[in-house]
């Protein structure tokens, strides 16, 4: 379907013989932020990875933008940023810049675009190695925000900011939304999933919650999130436990 | 296969190296102080001019060697090869790329080495010295296809530099430099037949005993070629762009 930027059926992944992503079916609508939230461990990483295409999946699918997940079609089209900053230390901003730019075709003028666009204007010729951690997550994003990609999968991307860059990066994605940019990210900041459209709530491989922030509030009964989640956890919980 | 993409590499690959000034100076000065302490160790007459072109033809590869399987593990490990594996960039884009970089670095280094080979240390080559350039630079890429197959196989950098001698010591042994290959039993002289680093050492051979280009220098030069082009192959297929 054209209005879903990524369709997930049934998606199984194992690894190291342990089943991380159990069976899990979920859309995610075209120009919407969607929140990925869940503890450290609890499978995030590796949806994300199939959902770009390099994670060898047990069984399930997912197509992204029409296209089975990691298609040729979709090299230009999905932007992955992993949570370590993929980014060469040894080379300057402008320079990790410049030649992901030429692989991935983008205009030169866009290496100093996307420089400014995530606040490091400044550092044009610092070493990655030389910058702070998130610093360099930055040099990372500014990478899957070349060209004019159509979904943005952030693993993520706002770890070690301070407030006011957090909340710009956060303005950022929702222009890229207003655009017509889907956005994928992941989170374990609680204030984070409020500034998303949807949020998907995973624990050990499984989806506990699909839904806005304020379905989400309203059906737990509860005012923040935080609370909403823990809400679910024990609710499914005490689901098991009757179930046994 | 893109070559904007190819040379983006190239011009990427050597911006790091030239970034990296020790390294670089250990990549022209270690094999320029070798070549010379060689010339005043064998200070018997003929013996330099029979070793010095052996040593020229075993520093590019066991270089390029060391270069490319860190080089590729760090692409590994950063999460820099993952990132590229979503991108358009195919993976002879990525080995091309390698191979003109580390190209370019083999012949620089020959160039400064045998330039003092062949004036203040008066090495007497029978062959002309284009050969002897040609040969450097199969030797330093077959050291360079190598090593990128190993380390597929390394998971850490420690590893992977202990790749250097598993590969290259044992060919040296057997290469017929210490002991010649006719007096070798016929195990060990057929598992010498086998060494591509053989090959290029009867080719080095082969350039300090004729004049003229001879059969067996250009038998050489078809093997060393065609063992580079294999385990570039075997290296391609370990670059995957799904990972478990």
């Amino acid at each position: 379907m054209a209005n879903h930027a990524v369709e997930a059926d049934g998606l199984r992944v194992v690894r190291g013989g342990r089943e991380v992503v159990r069976g899990l079916t979920f859309t995610v609508p075209q120009g919407a932020v969607v929140g990925l939230l869940g503890p450290s461990g609890c499978g995030k990483t590796t949806l994300m990875r199939a959902v770009v295409g390099v994670q060898i999946v047990a069984g399930g699918t997912v197509s992204v933008l029409g296209h089975p997940a990691g298609d040729r079609a979709l090299r230009r089209r999905v932007a992955y940023a992993t949570q370590n900053a993929a980014v060469y230390a040894d080379l300057s901003v402008r320079e990790n810049l410049r030649y992901f730019a030429s692989v991935l075709g983008a205009p030169r003028g866009d290496a100093d675009r996307v420089i400014s666009e995530v606040g490091l204007g400044g550092e044009h010729d610092r070493l990655v190695s030389g910058l702070s951690g998130g610093q360099r997550g930055r040099v990372s994003l500014a990478i899957a925000l070349l060209g004019e990609p159509e979904l943005l999968v952030l693993d993520e991307p706002t770890v070690g900011l301070d407030p006011v860059l957090r909340g710009e990066l956060w303005e950022l994605f929702h222009d890229l939304a207003g655009r017509g940019v889907t956005l994928l990210v992941s989170s374990h900041v609680m204030d984070e999933a409020s500034r998303c459209e949807r949020l998907l709530l995973m624990r050990e491989g499984e989806l506990l919650a699909d839904d806005t922030p304020e379905g989400l509030r309203a059906s737990t009964g509860t005012a923040d999130l935080e609370g909403a989640f823990l809400r679910v956890i024990q609710g499914r919980d005490q689901g098991q436990e009757a179930g046994a | 296969m893109s070559l904007t993409i190819t040379l983006a590499t190239t011009r990427r690959i050597l911006a790091q190296l030239r970034r990296d000034h020790r390294t670089l100076g250990l990549l022209i000065l270690v094999p320029s102080l070798l070549m010379v302490l060689l010339r005043y160790v064998l200070d018997a007459p003929g013996a330099f001019d029979r070793f010095g072109p052996v040593l020229m033809g075993v520093f590019p590869f066991v270089v390029m060697f060391v270069v490319t399987s860190v080089g590729t593990l760090r692409e590994r490990t950063s999460g820099t090869l993952e990132r590229l594996m979503t991108t358009p960039l195919g993976k002879l884009d990525l080995l091309l790329g390698y191979a003109l970089a580390f190209g370019v670095t083999a012949l620089v280094q020959a160039a400064v080495v045998g330039t003092i080979a062949l004036t203040w240390l008066g090495l007497d080559l029978r062959g002309p010295t284009w050969t002897l350039f040609l040969m450097t630079l199969l030797d330093g890429w077959l050291g360079m296809a190598l090593g990128l197959f190993a380390s597929a196989f390394a998971r850490t950098e420690f590893q992977a530099v202990q790749f250097m001698p598993a590969f290259a010591l044992p060919q040296l042994l057997l290469a017929g430099l210490f002991v010649p290959r006719e007096q070798m039993s016929v195990g060990l002289r057929w598992a010498s037949d086998v060494m591509p680093l053989t090959y290029a050492v009867d080719a080095m051979q082969q350039l300090t005993r004729h004049a003229d280009i001879t059969g067996t220098l250009v038998r050489d030069a078809v093997v060393i070629a065609s063992c580079m082009l294999l385990a570039l192959v075997l290296g391609a297929a370990t670059l995957r762009r799904r990972t478990a």
